[in-house]
């Protein structure tokens, strides 16, 4: 049955995120604004408590138990991925840069546990993991990367340059891709894991930026770095057709959270925004058809229902993530939408607000620098079109470039 | 709860109705606009499927079905997508069926319910819409005063369907500054209805314009008697109402243009291996997604008992909005060919430009 109404228990996760976001998060986000590449030590009560190195035991057995417990559940509704980007929005409501440096959520964390064997789950999933895809000459097209990586022995021997990778300086391990059959294309590309300290793994530098300036954007380069042969995630077996399908896949349920994202930032804005025109003595009622209301009024509603749009967009794609259902398309859609429209709607908050959306008295000003990357990671807003089209009519990549 | 998926019930519906409207209406549209008329067979088919009746008690004609807003919704989508006119003229009585059941007094409901319930189609309808410069549905030109133990009526009305057919109209009125319903027979000597109108879209259905002149109501045909109707409530459901249709036509539009381009060739190849192209489709697409969504969102507040005042409002501008947008891309997508009769995108691009400016063409 058709029902858009939160469940207490989701509403309240939501709470419990929002009082953290502004709790931590808003006290905090114009420091770390100024002070960029300074690490916000305040986050450190977020850092999950690090297992006991002397048993390997007892790491194992509250996996065991989890899964007994499971099996006696009722089968009810699962909202793993709704939890996600309701979370999410509230965090970037809060702040997000600081979202992105949350310690230990890394989204190199996301493909460990999406592809990652059980036994790499356990050696790495409580660790901080970044992502590293991009290079300088592959950035929307993440099939071109050129690292490469050479089986030698038990080692693979890794190549390359990656760059943006957020978290760079924070994290512990980097999820890097890598291609381990270069005249496979790219059904060639896998992805390693490589700890930080690792001979021949260097960062080079942090990247200076337009916006979320908490958190660390920086490049690696790669120069005979020597991995153990079971760093790699997954299988090492090159199929031509399905491989890098699968790796995309990662990113179905990933969009949904960075269009949350802008959600959260717009939403702030919105807030924010709303504050001040109601101290005007504007009241905003939902009631009149546009004839009785100044264009500010006019607008905000016109923003507001753009946000109402992105949000269902984004809970579709999460709902059915929950639901078991394939989600490609919907999950691009939330994308090309909440990136689009997320940046607009705090652009022109900023314009509503004035000079009040250009000091750094407050907050809006960061929060138009800050939403505007939610349209560029992680496959930017054309390339979220692109998807949207070829899924909608079933075109390839080679009719629709 | 939180699910998006729809019950069986409610997929046996969805096909039900798409089936008919195929079967009916999408063939036909460009002809019944050409001959200003919907068949009433087609209506009566429709009308047969009890989608405005259902929640009327069975006693008063109906099935005693519980009131989904939801479904409801979903029956509106797929209509519209079939005809916008098609739309409305089916579901034409829940206009006054609706705020009848919610809003009506018991003796309202047993004097008027079974007529509109009956086993025929009965073309009741609603007025609310006012042929002047900066109509709201929430500030009423048409004005009721108390007068000589009577209500008296007067102003004007316009895009009022079935207007001369229908044996009753619901007029929407300020009675002393805010909103009410009045239930108006047809033989009533203070209401003039015009000459067919002639509007830009919804041609195969028969509007009007009505004037009041000093039309005498009885006490008893206010909706709510002394104590009026939630007039807000009422506006609420026909906002849900008015996106849900415009979902429909914007889907039509959406995938009409998509199939368009996808077999349409220029410079050697079908014309949506350009991004220009590929990208407006996407838009449409998503779009169409996001304001079912938020009709949904409305329409499931309502079903859980609770207001919808925000989410009906955003989901009607919404929808007036998008709904433009994307019957234009559909008209822009074709071309030249897009602004002929030929094809259907031209229609839809006159229907749809009603969504955002016309009121209470549908409720839920
Ligand atoms: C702050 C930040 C953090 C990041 N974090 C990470 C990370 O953790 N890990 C990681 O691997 N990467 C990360 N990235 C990289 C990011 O994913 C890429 O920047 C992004 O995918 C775009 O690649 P590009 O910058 O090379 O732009 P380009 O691919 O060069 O694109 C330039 C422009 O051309 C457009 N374009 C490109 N191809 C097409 C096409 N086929 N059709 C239409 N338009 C096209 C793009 O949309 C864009 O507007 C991060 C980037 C930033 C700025």
């Amino acid at each position: 049955m058709i029902s858009l109404e939160l469940t207490e228990e989701l509403k309240q996760s939501r709470t419990n995120m929002h009082n953290l976001a502004r709790d931590l998060f808003r006290p905090i986000a114009r420091k770390y604004d100024i002070e960029e590449h300074t690490y916000p030590k305040e986050l450190d009560i977020l850092r999950p408590p690090k297992p006991k190195k002397d048993s390997s035991e007892a790491e194992k057995k509250p996996v065991e138990v989890k899964e007994v417990k499971k099996d006696k559940k009722p089968a009810g509704p699962k909202y793993d991925n709704l939890i996600g980007v309701l979370s999410v929005e509230e965090l970037c409501w809060g702040d997000l840069g600081l979202m992105l440096t949350f310690p230990g959520m890394g989204l190199g964390n996301a493909a460990i546990s999406a592809v990652g064997t059980p036994e790499q789950k356990i050696k790495f999933g409580s660790r901080w993991a970044a992502m590293a895809i991009t290079e300088p000459e592959a950035g929307s097209d993440s099939a071109a990367v050129q690292t490469t990586a050479v089986l030698d022995g038990d080692e693979w021997v890794i190549n390359g340059e990656k760059i943006f990778v957020t978290s760079a300086d924070r994290s512990e391990i980097v999820v890097v891709w890598a291609n381990i059959e270069p005249s496979a294309g790219k059904a060639g590309i896998k992805s390693f894991i490589v700890e930080k300290g690792t001979p021949g793994f260097k960062l080079e530098h942090l990247e200076h930026k337009l916006g979320i300036r908490a958190s660390d954007t920086g490049t690696f380069v790669l120069k005979d770095c020597r991995v153990p042969r079971e760093n790699l995630l997954g299988s090492a077996e090159v199929k031509k057709k399905q491989s890098f399908a699968g790796v995309m896949q990662t990113f179905d349920n990933t969009r949904p959270t960075v269009a949350a994202m802008a959600l959260g930032v717009a939403r702030a804005a919105m807030e924010f925004t709303k504050e001040k025109i109601e101290e005007s003595g504007m009241q905003l009622d939902y009631a009149n058809s546009g004839y009785n209301m100044s264009s500010i009024h006019k607008e905000f509603y016109r923003m507001e229902s753009n946000l109402e749009a992105m949000r269902l967009l984004i809970w579709q794609a999460a709902s059915m993530a929950d639901a078991g259902i394939r989600n490609s398309l919907q999950a691009s859609m939330c994308k090309a939408k909440a990136g689009k429209a997320g940046t607009e709607i705090v652009q022109k908050c900023c314009e509503i607000l004035g000079p009040l959306g250009y000091t750094y008295k407050n907050l809006a000003e960061k929060w138009m620098r800050d939403v505007k990357i939610t349209d560029i990671f992680e496959g930017t807003g054309q390339i979220q079109h692109l998807i949207v089209a070829r899924q909608l009519m079933k075109l390839s990549s080679k009719d629709l470039k | 709860m939180f699910s998006l998926e729809m019950s069986k019930e409610q997929k046996m519906i969805k096909d039900e109705v798409a089936k008919l409207v195929k079967n009916i209406v999408t063939e036909n549209a460009a002809d019944m606009e050409e001959k200003r008329e919907i068949p009433p067979d087609a209506v009566q088919k429709a009308w047969e499927l009890g989608a405005s009746v259902s929640m009327v008690p069975e006693k008063m004609g109906g099935f005693g079905l519980e009131d989904s807003p939801i479904t409801t919704a979903i029956i509106l989508e797929e209509l519209a997508y079939g005809d916008l006119s098609f739309a409305v003229l089916a579901t034409l009585p829940s206009l006054i069926i609706s705020p009848l059941i919610n809003m009506g007094t018991e003796s309202q409901k047993s004097k008027y319910l079974p007529l509109f319930c009956e086993e025929k189609f009965n073309p009741c309808t609603l007025a609310i819409n006012e042929p002047h410069f900066g109509f709201e549905p929430e500030n009423l030109k048409t004005v009721v005063e108390e007068k000589n133990g009577s209500y008296q009526l007067n102003g004007s009305k316009c895009f009022v369907p079935m207007a001369a057919q229908a044996s009753h109209i619901l007029v929407a009125a300020s009675l002393e500054g805010t909103g009410n319903l009045f239930i108006i027979a047809k033989d009533n000597p203070g209401m003039k209805i015009s000459e067919l109108e002639e509007n830009t879209g919804l041609r195969s259905l028969p509007t009007y314009e009505i004037t009041f002149e000093n039309c005498e109501i009885p006490f008893e045909d206010r909706l709510g008697e002394t104590s009026g109707c939630d007039y807000e409530m009422f506006l609420q459901k026909t906002r849900i109402g008015m996106s849900a249709i415009g979902t429909g036509v914007s889907r039509a539009s959406f995938e009409f243009a998509m199939n368009y381009s996808k077999d349409r060739q220029q410079f050697g190849e079908p014309i949506v291996h350009r991004q220009s192209v590929a990208f407006m489709i996407a838009e449409m697409g998503y779009e169409v997604e996001a304001m079912r969504l938020m009709t949904w969102k409305a329409a499931s507040r309502l079903e859980a008992g609770k207001d919808a005042k925000r989410e009906a409002y955003l989901a009607k501008l919404y929808a007036g909005e998008q709904t433009m947008k994307v019957v234009d891309y559909g008209v822009q997508l074709l071309g030249g060919h897009g602004y002929t009769k030929e094809y259907p995108v031209e229609r839809y691009y006159r229907n749809g430009r009603g969504i955002g400016i016309i009121e209470g063409l549908a409720t839920v």
